[in-house]
């Protein structure tokens, strides 16, 4: 039998709805094995294991009791710690938002609590979701489970990592521009970013406004349909949430529709450009040479301005991050420093050169440098008018085929410290991201098999028009269940079972 | 002294009368303990978001097709960045190249004569919180009661020529934000705010000169005196063969001054952008028709139908227009009574009764005697029933006792006395009392006659009827 932390959430909540087992034992086995683990991984920036079995013992009562059970009943959940948890700390990754207790939930949070699942706690970052390796944690890094030498990706690397090491079933994560997909192809998980504004932002730390976006890491497909069906949909708090009816997603894990006769699979070649690690390139071939035995049919795709994507990237996404974290100037919460000085201004300077790490202060300059009087023409403008050129050709590349097909990550899981001292080589290991958020299109990594040389999973993109996670989600279920690679655990993690 | 010309146009802060604040729902309403009327978004906690105000919006809209804007279908919110401790998102979300509302204007008379001052725009915009300065604390102290307050903010072309013009101007502003309900006016508890863009030219010119812009002015006295100082200023500097800088000054109410702001303070990059956390905002024409037909009837319309419909002096009409509520109760006065004669109901309305209200500092609204009730009274004085000096006393009893008019006069036995005998036997009698002004007055001392009506009037307790007691005395006198 599968031991309770490698089953599916699936799995979980219908043997929790069944009473097989509680949610309890379930949350249990799940702390257990974070107090095993995690001192080695760093995961975990908070575990809330008191909040978290009295939320289990709750779900454990009202199914007891007769009530229906949620669709995530009794589905342990690991949080990126850029989500608002009501009474239980949030840091963001930051050293800045020290002693900061939200008063409040964020909607995807609280919609998580209305199906029924339990939160184990808050998960590693890189401050700011900035990143592409979680070693710009202020708290530390987290090791990939697969080799600890290695970064999981980022900026949701704790969310990765803590997912393919069996520290939850789900986790939350946040993409701005490929931050969940990224560290789910480099820890060997599934990672879904849905369409903007489907999921609500509210109660999301904002990096950059109009690129951020909640979404579900797991180690199944069906798993990070289940979670969002839980947490999307229109909220009113959050006016650029998208006002749609939520379908039901797992629909499109099932079987019958693993059949992809008829289903077109787009493949952009500017994907597949110098830089992809030939390893890589091999595997996201022979997976989408496994979606055409599927039924599926492969046909070009051109995307030409994906080029300017990280360009275009960080301008938009700088200037906003250096608006959204004005607010952190040691006022009214958070890092104020002890010896402030005696005017505001010298306040300010000392509180946010203290609380803020290197790559936040250094996206903080840049984008208040795009955003100058006499330079917004040039930077921001010339970058959102490149983004909507970009739209423009996913509308196209759209027009002919149902989803796109490439690479998540140019390369794989890189060795701690080896790209802090170059950011630019920090950022391209998101060149194949990038472009999904800028369209605001949804997108999603699944692992499609190991590196020869030192056996690190790889992951394949695959992108989808807005809205269309249900197509997405129908061709990633359908590779999984022709393939095996979701069923392998990192040897480290499988070792070390309490 | 060359002869120089003022240019002047004003930027004017409406706070908008809105239960909430434009993007979250705590309450924006004035005065309540220091920050109380806050939420998550007001403090900026992370993770919150702004969420429109539509009825803010609806506000807004009010005021841009009063003044006759051209309303923008699609308009969007940007932020303006500088870091201030009342500033809790370290932005303030406003609207920038794309504001709701352009090209607009407000007529308003100067002296009696009509002026008409254009205006470049109206935008929405959310107030700042309040900060408070401890002098000789090492600390500020910030209230974020007001922080989201929502704001429109008007801004005028540089039409205006002189301080009276701005003061007046100004208190268009004030009159017709009142009538259209969307904001109370106050300039003291800062819910209408003003800066003004000041600069003198020769008398000729076509050039704009350096301009600079006041600050701090908070009634109407100040913004006058302010801008008639910055004038004066700005007059001596160019006859001093200096150069006008520009900068922003700071009104100093108590001693009458204005200082430049600290260089350090002005030099602000704004940085602005659009704000992503907020679609554009969509007017939709079915929202700007239903809008159009809820507008009240203007000041300036209303002024000019009483005068030409009901027949008022220009004096009267602007008194009872000066606010919607007054101009209100006027026309339910005049439309009560067939008998009400407009200019009558003018004279009470605009005399006693306002008198009356303003002792007390009451609204019209809240007069204790309705318009019905002195749409009666009126009557009873045209109708012969009461004299109009006892009808003044009487209106006295009613706004202090809240009785009508009628059981007043029945009570007190005030009915007017108009019976021919009664009224020949008081004048003979007062003729016989005063026999030496009688001699006087039939000596040639015509203004006598006014003593004799007095004291008739005495006798009868003021009930005699004016006019026959003056007939008769003069027939008796001849």
């Amino acid at each position: 039998m599968t031991p309770l932390h490698w089953r599916s959430a699936a799995e979980i909540a219908a043997q929790v709805a069944a009473r097989e087992v509680s949610a309890v034992e379930v949350t249990r086995a799940h702390l257990d094995r974070i107090a095993a683990l995690d001192r080695r991984l760093g995961c975990y920036l908070l575990v809330d294991g008191d909040g978290a079995l009295a939320q289990a013992a709750a779900v454990d009562r009202a199914i007891a009791a007769g009530d229906s059970p949620g669709l995530l009943a009794g589905v342990p959940v690991g949080l990126k710690d850029l989500l608002v948890t009501e009474g239980v700390a949030t840091t963001a990754g930051s050293k800045i938002l020290a002693g900061f207790i939200p008063p409040y939930d964020g909607t995807a949070v609280a919609r998580l609590r209305q199906a029924g699942a339990v939160i184990l706690g808050k998960l590693n970052m890189d401050e700011f979701a900035m990143g592409s390796s979680t070693e710009n944690s202020a708290f530390g890094p987290v090791r990939n489970p697969w080799d600890e030498s290695r970064v999981p990706g980022g900026s949701s690397g704790g969310s990765a990592a803590a997912v393919a090491a069996g520290l939850c079933a789900v986790a939350l994560g946040t993409d701005t521009g490929g931050s969940i997909r990224q560290p789910a192809a480099l820890s060997g998980v599934v990672g879904l970013k849905p369409t903007y504004g489907r999921v609500s932002r509210h109660g999301v730390i904002a990096f950059a406004s109009s690129l951020d976006q909640v979404g579900p890491l797991a180690r199944t497909v069906e798993d990070c349909a289940l979670t969002l069906e839980a947490i999307a949909g229109h909220d009113p708090k959050d006016a650029t949430s998208i006002d749609a009816p939520v379908p039901r997603y797992r629909d499109a894990c099932t079987a019958a529709a693993a059949d992809l006769s008829g289903l077109r699979v787009g493949v952009p070649e500017e994907f597949f450009a110098a830089g992809l690690d030939p390893e890589i390139e091999r595997l996201v071939r022979a997976a989408i040479a496994k979606l055409a035995d599927l039924g599926a049919r492969v046909v070009p795709a051109s995307l030409p301005n994906s080029e300017h994507s990280l360009a275009t990237y960080y301008l938009v996404a700088t200037a906003e991050a250096s608006s959204n974290l004005a607010r952190y100037d040691g006022v009214r919460y958070g890092l104020r420093v002890r010896d402030p000085g005696d005017d505001l201004n010298t306040m300010y300077q000392k509180s946010r050169a203290a609380g803020f790490g290197t790559e936040v202060k250094r996206r903080i300059m840049l984008g208040t440098y795009a955003l100058r009087a006499g330079y917004y023409d040039a930077y921001y403008l010339r970058a959102q008018k490149v983004r909507a050129l970009i739209k423009r050709d996913f509308d196209r590349a759209f027009a002919t085929c149902d989803v796109i097909a490439t690479p998540t990550s140019p390369i794989p899981a890189f060795r701690l410290g080896d790209r802090t001292e170059d950011p630019l080589a920090m950022y391209l290991a998101d060149i194949y991201t990038i472009s999904c958020n800028l369209a605001g299109l949804p997108g999603l990594s699944v692992p499609c098999g190991f590196t020869t040389s030192n056996t690190l999973p790889t992951g394949l993109q695959l992108l989808g028009p807005p809205l269309g996670e249900s197509t997405v989600l129908r061709v990633a279920a359908a590779y999984q269940r022709a393939t095996d690679w979701h069923t392998r655990h990192p040897p480290g993690a499988e070792r070390s079972t309490p | 002294m060359t002869p120089y010309e003022s240019v002047i146009g004003l930027e004017c802060h409406v706070q908008l009368a809105t239960h909430s604040k434009i993007f979250s729902g705590a309450s924006a309403s004035f005065g309540g303990a220091p920050n109380t009327y806050t939420d998550p978004y007001t403090l900026a906690l992370p993770g919150t978001l702004p969420v429109l105000n539509r009825r803010a919006v609806a506000c807004a809209l009010k005021m841009s097709l009063a003044t006759g804007c051209t309303i923008r279908r699609v308009s969007r919110f940007a932020r303006k960045h500088y870091f201030y401790p009342d500033l809790p998102k370290g932005y303030q979300i406003s609207q920038y190249d794309e504001p709701i509302a352009e090209h607009g204007r407000i007529d308003f008379l100067l002296d009696g004569t009509p002026r008409a001052v254009r205006l470049t725009r109206i935008h929405m915009e959310e107030d700042a919180g309040k900060s408070t300065h401890v002098a000789g604390a090492a600390y500020s102290l910030v209230d974020l009661n007001r922080a989201g307050v929502p704001l429109i903010e008007v801004v005028s072309e540089p039409d205006l020529r002189s301080a009276k013009e701005a003061a007046e101007y100004l208190r268009a502003i004030r009159q017709l934000v009142r009538y259209l309900g969307i904001c109370d006016g106050n300039m003291e508890e800062g819910s209408l705010r003003c800066d003004a863009n000041v600069s003198i030219r020769p008398v000729g010119d076509v050039a704009y000169g350096t301009r600079t812009e006041l600050k701090n002015m908070n009634s109407f006295k100040h913004v006058q005196a302010a801008i008639e100082y910055e004038v004066a200023r700005q007059t001596e500097v160019l006859e001093s063969g200096q150069r006008v800088v520009q900068e922003t000054r700071l009104w100093d109410e108590g001693r009458g001054t204005s200082h430049p702001m600290r260089s350090k303070e002005q030099a602000h990059d704004y940085r602005y952008f659009p704000e992503p956390d907020l679609p554009p905002l969509v007017v939709t024409e079915a929202e700007i028709e239903a809008l159009r037909s809820s507008l009240p009837e203007l000041p300036l319309a209303r002024r000019a139908r009483f005068m030409d419909r009901l027949g008022l002096s220009p004096q009267d009409a602007a008194l009872l227009t000066a606010e919607r509520e007054i101009a209100d109760y006027y026309e339910q006065v005049v439309a009560a009574g067939p008998s009400c004669d407009p200019k009558r109901a003018a004279n009470w309305v605009g005399g006693e009764l306002l008198r009356e209200l303003h002792r007390d500092e009451r609204p019209i609204a809240q007069s204790p005697v309705s318009p019905t009730a002195l749409a009666e009274l009126i009557a009873l004085v045209a109708g012969g029933t009461i004299s109009g000096k006892i009808a003044k006393d009487v209106l006295a009893t009613m706004y202090a006792s809240g009785e009508s008019s009628k059981e007043i006069v029945a009570r007190e036995g005030l009915l007017q006395v108009s019976d021919e005998s009664e009224l020949l036997r008081v004048c003979q009698k007062v003729i016989e009392a005063n026999p030496k002004q009688v001699e006087k007055f039939r000596g040639g001392n015509d203004k006598l006659l006014g003593f004799f009506v007095g004291q008739a009037m005495k006798e009868t307790g003021g009930r005699a009827h004016p006019e026959r007691v003056n007939q008769i005395l003069r027939r008796l006198l001849a």
